[in-house]
């Protein structure tokens, strides 16, 4: 009988405790892909932070080292610059990577740290339970916007990938998303391109999911789904932000 | 190797090449700049080593993080307020078991304070500095070539011990020169620690940690530690002392008081005041045994801090009601002179009536 | 014996090498040094100083509230730290560039015209050395000899600056000599 779908090697045997609809689950799924494809299982060092993906060593078995909050591209520089023959990921959340990592991100860019970060926006906080994170769009609810974010008490959505675009030491910057069978697809795509960039040193990459929280957004599932390919991708469009790997 | 004279920043940089340091990742703050300046000459051009001017102390610290966790020695430096920034750092550093070594060449505080030197962060440095149960070990030089030798010291203990070690100067050792010797060759071979991370190649994949959702789990984590602590209590704990064997009065002082508190003694010596000296050198862990051993000889102590009074509480502490300490102290990067300092021990001396020897 | 000096002037008159090249010869010497610059904002606002101790035994304190010896290279030093100075303490002032004024009685003032003589050796960037090769003959705290091999041995690269620096220091030695 021929195999169609199995576990990647990069994931251990444990079920995910994510909640339902969830896309850590099927980002996570679509690393471990791109880890196993590219026979990189031995050579990555993964970094998540704190949040709903800090269990994140549970599922990936490859090396894992969590990061304080915001702090995974400051980690990472430190894992590479001693250990340069390692590939280097972060798993970062919007919080994490555009709130207070703000500057430790822009910073391991500019110094074009090779490394790539997995940058999962959806909008919220989750783990904490659905506040405003620098990404949540205008008017939406969470619970420290009970009545919708106002542009002059929260500002904007932050749109890190373009401000990072615009740092020479990236590389190769793309947004994507989790809320189709054919954007899963370009985003196992991205991240493949993204550790590609780091294995020909050429780099900061960066993947932005967008990437749906059913829970803390008060949707189904599939509502979800819907909800990040109408609203979300107006204000942060999919495609490539950045390309200068001249491949 | 000949005697050359070096500040006590270069000392520490030069201490940390030879002793296998292999990155440095800081960011400036005075009076700690010439070592970041050191490393960045002579570190960061050398082979399989690093150095990064970070973005802030918080960046520098996680870098020192990541650095530990693929198995090399590593370092940072700074001032206190940068130290404060630091902490995140140190206490996740401290839950995961990695060696790092932290230098502090403290300033005066609280808030950007001064530049001049103190020793207002011995609470900070012993009770562990960030949040959570932990301690880190913590090393206090009082010349410029202990600098250089706690240097080596320090990324040995971190490795053996597998825990952030904190010198702990200030920013007069960092300044002054002194004639220095360097004990030690740069290894031909840079050490890595076995547990690194460096990918799973050849083995299970593994991952390092901080977060639990297990109570019992977290608690066995923090007995641990302890259990750890007790072992470098044990072995670890370092003190001088001079002039203590004969003396009615011991005077405690660490760092460059200590320095100043000896010369003080000398005067009370030659003044016929039987006054000794014990200077903790390893102030956590604190050398209690020490101080309370001494208090079988005599129970008149004097404590003598560049501080409103913070190591006194260990000195209290160690000797449990079974010794009498008096204070003095200086805050805010005031230097006191060693004649200030034997006025203080002398009145004390003559106020408990001790003896005088003709 | 403990002795202590203060180097003063403004920043570039090369009072901080003063120092230095002062307390490398005495560590040749195999004595206790110490060297201390001053430091922080006063480092980029123009005046710059630095003390430094010998001594045959451990030194206790780096820092001089009452040096045995003070050079004053400019106006500002002069009056800034005479009051410092040690009963019975020596004054070497640049007698060039400073109107020595002593407030105080039981004080000796040694004037050395540092900078007028390093010009007319056509190096007025020297005045430290002619004052430094004065100030050890008048203290003679260190040997002539050994601070012309520290010099050496931290000028090893600068063959042009280091004979420079050696003549500078010996017409100061010389100066110092020659008076009565």
């Amino acid at each position: 009988m021929k195999q169609v779908y199995r576990r990647p090697h990069s994931l251990k045997k444990a079920p995910f405790h994510y909640c339902p609809g969830c896309g850590h689950s099927i980002a996570h799924r679509v690393i471990a892909e791109v880890i196993d494809e590219m026979n990189l299982q031995d050579k990555v060092i993964g970094i998540p932070p704190p949040g709903c993906s800090v269990f994140a060593y549970h599922y990936f078995d490859v090396d894992m080292v969590e990061s304080a909050h915001g702090r995974g591209a400051a980690v990472a520089t430190g894992i590479k610059r001693a250990f340069p023959q390692a590939i280097v990921f972060t798993y970062q959340g919007d919080g994490d990577l555009a709130a207070i990592g703000t500057a430790e991100t822009i910073h391991a860019a500019n110094r074009g740290e090779r490394i790539t970060a997995i940058f999962i926006n959806n909008a919220v906080y989750g783990m904490t339970g659905g506040q405003m994170a620098p990404t949540t769009l205008l008017s939406q609810k969470t619970t420290t916007t009970p009545y919708g974010r106002s542009a002059q008490l929260e500002g904007y959505p932050l749109k890190i990938s373009e401000m990072l675009a615009l740092v020479k030491g990236t590389v190769y910057i793309e947004r994507t998303a989790v809320s189709s069978p054919a954007n899963i697809m370009k985003t196992k795509k991205a991240v493949r391109k993204a550790f590609q960039t780091q294995i020909d040193d050429l780099g900061f990459s960066l993947v932005e999911i967008l990437s749906p929280c059913p829970v803390n957004w008060k949707m189904a599932p599939l509502e979800a789904w819907q909800w990040i390919e109408k609203e979300m991708t107006k204000e942060f469009p999919l495609g490539v932000i950045k390309d200068v790997t001249g491949k | 190797m000949p005697r050359i004279l070096l500040s006590g920043n270069s000392a520490i940089g030069e201490g940390a090449i030879r002793a296998g340091c292999q990155c440095y990742f800081g960011y400036p703050i005075t009076p700690q700049n010439e070592l970041t300046e050191y490393m960045a000459t002579h570190l960061s051009r050398r082979k399989g080593c690093s150095f990064i001017q970070a973005e802030s102390e918080l960046s520098a610290i996680n870098m020192v993080y990541g650095a530990s966790v693929a198995g090399v020695r590593v370092m940072t430096s700074s001032s206190s307020p940068g130290i404060s920034l630091k902490q995140e750092g140190i206490s996740y550093l401290a839950a995961c078991q990695l060696p790092a070594v932290i230098v502090n060449m403290s300033r005066g505080g609280p808030g950007l304070g001064s530049i001049s030197a103190t020793q207002s962060d011995y609470f900070q440095s012993t009770r562990g500095g960030g949040h959570g149960d932990y301690r880190t070990i913590v090393l206090a030089p009082s010349s410029v070539q202990e600098l250089a030798d706690l240097t080596h010291r320090a990324f040995d203990l971190a490795d053996r011990y597998l825990i952030p070690v904190i010198i702990l100067g200030d920013s007069m050792l960092g300044q002054m020169m002194e004639p220095v010797e360097f004990h030690h060759e740069v290894p031909r071979r840079l050490p890595v620690r076995d547990q690194a991370l460096r990918g799973a190649h050849g083995r299970a994949s593994r991952f390092v940690k901080t977060f639990t959702s297990k109570p019992t789990e977290l608690e066995e984590i923090n007995w641990s530690l302890f259990r750890r602590y007790r072992l470098i209590e044990k072995k670890e704990t370092t003190c001088e002392s001079s002039l203590v064997d004969d003396a009615e009065l011991v005077v405690v002082a660490f760092g460059i008081a200590a320095r100043i508190a000896k010369g003080a003694i000398r005067k009370a010596r030659s003044n016929g005041l039987k006054v000794g000296l014990l200077r903790p050198v390893t102030l956590w862990p604190f050398p209690s045994e020490q101080v309370k051993k001494t208090a079988a000889r005599t129970k008149h102590f004097l404590v003598f801090e560049m501080n409103m009074g913070q190591m006194v509480e260990d000195v209290k502490l160690a000797l449990d009601g079974a010794g009498e300490v008096g204070f003095y102290g200086r805050p805010g990067g005031v230097i006191p002179t060693p004649s200030e300092v034997f006025r203080v021990v002398s009145r004390e001396y003559y106020q408990r009536g001790l003896s005088i020897e003709r | 014996m403990l002795v202590k000096m203060i180097f003063a002037g403004f920043g570039g008159q090369g009072v901080l090498s003063m120092g230095l090249n002062l307390a490398q010869a005495a560590m040749l010497e195999g004595k206790h040094v110490t060297y201390l610059p001053a430091y922080g904002a006063e480092m980029r606002g123009g005046t710059a100083n630095c003390t430094v101790a010998i001594s045959d035994e451990e030194i206790a304190s780096p820092v001089a509230s009452a040096p045995e010896f003070i050079v004053a290279m400019n106006q500002p030093s002069q009056v800034g730290f005479q009051h410092h100075l040690q009963s019975g303490g020596l004054l070497f002032v640049n007698s060039s560039l400073v109107e020595a004024k002593i407030v105080r009685g039981d004080i000796e003032l040694v004037e050395v015209p540092a900078s007028r003589i390093a010009e007319e050796m056509g190096n007025p960037r020297c005045a430290n050395m002619v004052m430094l090769g004065a100030f050890t003959k008048k203290t003679n705290l260190v040997c002539f000899a050994t601070l012309i091999t520290g010099l050496e041995s931290t000028l090893q690269s600068k063959k042009k600056l280091l004979e420079v620096n050696k003549e500078a220091l010996k017409t100061g030695y010389d100066f110092c000599g020659a008076e009565p």
